[in-house]
């Protein structure tokens, strides 16, 4: 039972790891991170057409990366190479992923609900927990927090994302190429979030409509509440995962309204901004164009 | 004296650089001799710092060669100037406060062991260098933490560390303390004696004085003068920089005795307790009051709770505790409009954060605070506004002339003599005056403390706050000194010098008189 409960709860945290390590990276950088629930959405359909034109979960992989990698750029492209408000920018990543994905769901698959089914990892009848163990996503996931906090902490990219996200201008004038450190971070952030959306539509081996269903500021809560850091961020994703698992599992004693429980991460992450866990204090040039 | 063999450790000859209208630089030059302290000397916007950033390569000449040690690098990068062994030293300092120091001085050149950095390694060297060059800053702290004159140190220690021979530094004692600008002397002059040229820009005649063999001045983008120290003086100085002669700042050794102020009238503080951002009571508990006809100058390195208290007397911040009167009306509680229709005046430190909104005009910028006195039947009287403008512009020789200039377009001097004409043309009987020349040239310097002078003289009470030493010493006729919070000393002028203030601005003399 306690098992199931940690192997539900895992299975729920791995989207929110992977979108929670792409929205840590980019707001180091300085750059808002308002768009993992697009970069999420794009990984998803992505995955979904990939694994079914070319029939294999690996292949799918591949392509939702790229549809990550294609949006970090375009975003990053506007609010570095075009200096555009960042949360505008943001916002419009995520209608933009809603309407493409929805756009070439009708042309793909002449639907405007759900592609047909296709390759995941694992196989069927398969118990929960050798499940999770087959798809390498998980480990994936699982690591993805420790590998960033020692890539943020202890290499030479993390130390000058860092200081391009606090202070530009004294990175640029020693020298440290402020612009290709945050494309690097927003491209980055792409691909990390979008491995969640692959994650999710692989998991259910389909594509749905919107199916990343606000995990993206789900994921970006758990940065703000991880206080930037992303090993606590990971943690925090663990957290709301967990919350969501006991909401799915109390569902049936009808205990509390599922939507109490769905307000969990939001009510502790504005508990988190007001301080109460902490100085929380966001990387300074969070959202300035200038470098 | 006869040119040295040697070639120059920089030359700069004719160089011109326009940004839209303004011409910062028209044929301006300067040559340093190697192992030389050169001072840059000019007003604010005389083009010293634009000259600089074009030497260290954040910005490229429109005309005009650079020459480092013989060789012409006309328009390098920042990166080759860096390589070169040019290093700069921001007025503003180039630091992420969320790094440590020894990550600060190595961002941009990390050592690296197998592909990841180094950090043993970076502290290592980071304290080596900090050992031999004498500039002694822990290097495993957050620049957070650090004081000001430690900062100043640490972007010292960066150009050093990228092997920095020709040193730029921009104003760098505008925040630091006497004894804090006396180790920084001693510093330079090792890094000198270590074999590196360095230039000073500053505006400070005594600091020119002080440390430099010679001087290059600067007037309206050219170079007018170069001079060798030890031949001049500073009115020599000050007439080259203004182009006629200036009143320097004067000692005024027989000021009037203080008059003890009658209860009612002036400002009086009676146990004034502030909180700030991080300290719970950054005004610790002060009591004071300022006479009518008395500057009360209050010295201190700034940060020791300056701020919070002109913020509280203006009202933009809440008194937790203790009382403040204007001509014994009790304002404690009064929003900053009452207190200014009381008789309270404030030029606020900051210009551009409190003082001025930049995009608006010079017209507007006159009546801020006041508008509601320029109305007519509930609208902007506009005639009014524009009458009131075009006096104060002409009383206060605001340059240029034009009331419907944005602010943002003129220099930082006409910019603080807006601000001081406006809050000069209340009807007020006590003057805050905080930092009134911060970033002002020795004109204006000399035009601005006139006007404060004559204030005092019509029987304003002025409470002036200035991290400037020299100018707390040539305007009050009482010298208080603010530490931690609390007005550590209070004494007439005439006792008052730099050596007796000192002690109290750094703590290392105590005691508190309120």
């Amino acid at each position: 039972m306690i098992l199931l409960f940690l192997a539900q709860t895992l299975r729920i945290a791995i989207p929110f790891l992977f979108a929670a390590a792409g929205g840590a990276l980019s707001e180091r950088a300085g750059i808002v991170a308002l768009t993992l629930e697009g970069f999420m959405l794009g990984g998803a359909f992505g995955a979904v057409l990939g694994s079914y034109y070319g029939g294999s979960a690996w292949i799918g992989i591949a392509a939702g990366v790229s549809a990550g990698m294609a949006l970090g750029a375009i975003h990053a492209v506007a609010c570095i190479r075009f200096r555009a408000d960042q949360v505008v920018t943001g916002v419009a990543i995520n209608l933009f992923a809603v309407g493409v994905t929805r756009f070439f769901l009708d042309v793909a698959f002449q639907s405007s609900s759900n592609s047909p089914r296709v390759a995941g990892f694992g196989g069927e009848g398969l118990s929960a927990l050798t499940a999770l163990a087959a798809n390498p996503l998980v480990w994936m996931g699982v690591a993805v927090m420790p590998v960033l906090a020692f890539v943020v902490a202890r290499t030479t990219f993390g130390l000058r994302v860092r200081a391009v996200g606090e202070h530009p201008q004294a990175a640029a004038s020693v020298g440290v190429p402020v612009t290709r450190v945050r494309y690097v971070a927003v491209v980055w952030s792409g691909i990390l979030a979008s491995l969640g959306g692959v994650y999710l539509a692989l998991d259910q081996h389909q594509f749905t409509d919107n199916m990343t269903a606000g995990r993206g500021f789900i994921a970006l809560a758990a940065v703000i509440f991880g206080r930037w850091h992303p090993v606590r961020a990971g943690i925090a994703c663990l957290l709301f995962a967990a919350a969501e698992t006991l909401q799915i599992q109390l569902q049936a004693a009808q205990v509390i309204p599922s939507q109490f429980v769905e307000m969990i991460p939001y009510l502790l992450t504005i508990i988190a901004v007001a301080g109460v866990v902490g100085r929380s204090r966001p990387p300074a040039a969070l959202n300035q164009a200038d470098a | 004296m006869s040119e040295t063999a040697q070639a120059p450790a920089v030359r700069l000859t004719g160089i011109d650089k326009r940004f839209g209208a303004v011409q910062a630089n028209r044929g301006a030059a300067i040559e340093v001799r190697p192992g030389e302290i050169h001072a840059l000397v000019g007003e604010n916007g005389a083009g010293k710092s634009t000259l600089m950033k074009i030497l260290s390569g954040m910005l490229a000449p429109d005309a005009g060669t650079i020459e480092v040690g013989g060789r012409d690098v006309t328009g390098w990068s920042t990166a080759q100037a860096i390589a070169a062994g040019v290093g700069m030293v921001h007025q503003h300092f180039m630091l992420v406060p969320t790094l440590t120091v020894a990550e600060n001085v190595v961002l941009g050149r990390e050592p690296v062991s197998v592909g990841t950095f180094d950090r043993a390694r970076a502290l290592r060297e980071v304290e080596e260098l900090a050992e031999q060059s004498g500039l002694r800053v822990p290097a495993d702290r957050l620049v957070a933490d650090l004081s000001v004159g430690e900062a100043q140190r640490v972007e010292i220690l960066k150009t050093l560390y990228r092997g920095a021979r020709v040193l730029l530094l921009d104003e760098p004692t505008a925040v630091l303390s006497p004894p804090e600008v006396t180790e920084l002397w001693k510093v330079l002059r090792r890094v000198r004696d270590g074999g590196a040229t360095i230039i000073l820009i500053t505006h400070k005649l005594d600091e020119v004085m002080a440390v430099s063999e010679r001087i290059t001045v600067m007037r309206q983008g050219e170079t007018v003068e170069r001079l060798a120290t030890r031949d001049t003086s500073p009115e020599g100085i000050a007439r080259a920089m203004v182009g006629r002669d200036v009143a320097l700042m004067v000692q005024r050794e027989g000021a009037p005795p203080a008059a003890v102020p009658a209860a009612g009238t002036g400002l009086e503080v009676r146990d004034l307790v502030v909180r700030g951002a991080r300290i719970p009571r950054a005004v610790d508990g002060i009591s004071f009051s300022v006479a009518p006809g008395e500057i009360l100058g209050i010295a201190g390195v700034e940060g020791n709770g300056q701020t919070e208290l002109l913020d509280a007397l203006a009202g933009l911040r809440e008194a937790a505790g203790g009382s403040i009167r204007v001509g014994g009306v009790d304002l404690t509680t009064d929003s900053v409009r009452e207190r200014g229709d009381a008789g309270l005046s404030h030029i606020p430190e900051d210009r551009h954060r409190r003082g001025l909104l930049l995009e608006y005009s010079v017209a507007e910028n006159l009546i801020f605070g006041q508008q509601h006195h320029f109305t007519r039947r509930g609208m902007l009287d506009r005639a009014a506004i524009d009458a009131h403008a075009e006096s104060r512009i002409a009383a206060y020789d605001i340059r240029p002339a034009d009331a419907r200039l944005p602010v943002r377009a003129l220099s930082g001097g006409n910019q603080q003599k807006v601000v001081i004409a406006r809050e000069m043309a209340r009807a007020f009987s006590v003057l805050l005056a905080a930092q009134p020349t911060r970033g002002v040239d020795v004109g204006a310097i000399e035009f601005i403390h006139a006007q404060l002078r004559r204030a005092r003289d019509e029987g304003k009470a002025i409470l002036l706050v200035s991290a400037e030493l020299r100018e707390v010493l040539a305007l009050s006729d009482r010298v208080a000194v603010m530490y931690g919070g609390r007005l550590v000393t209070v004494m007439p002028r005439r006792e008052a010098s730099e050596e007796v203030l000192g002690p109290w601005m750094t703590g290392a003399q105590r005691g508190a008189v309120a």
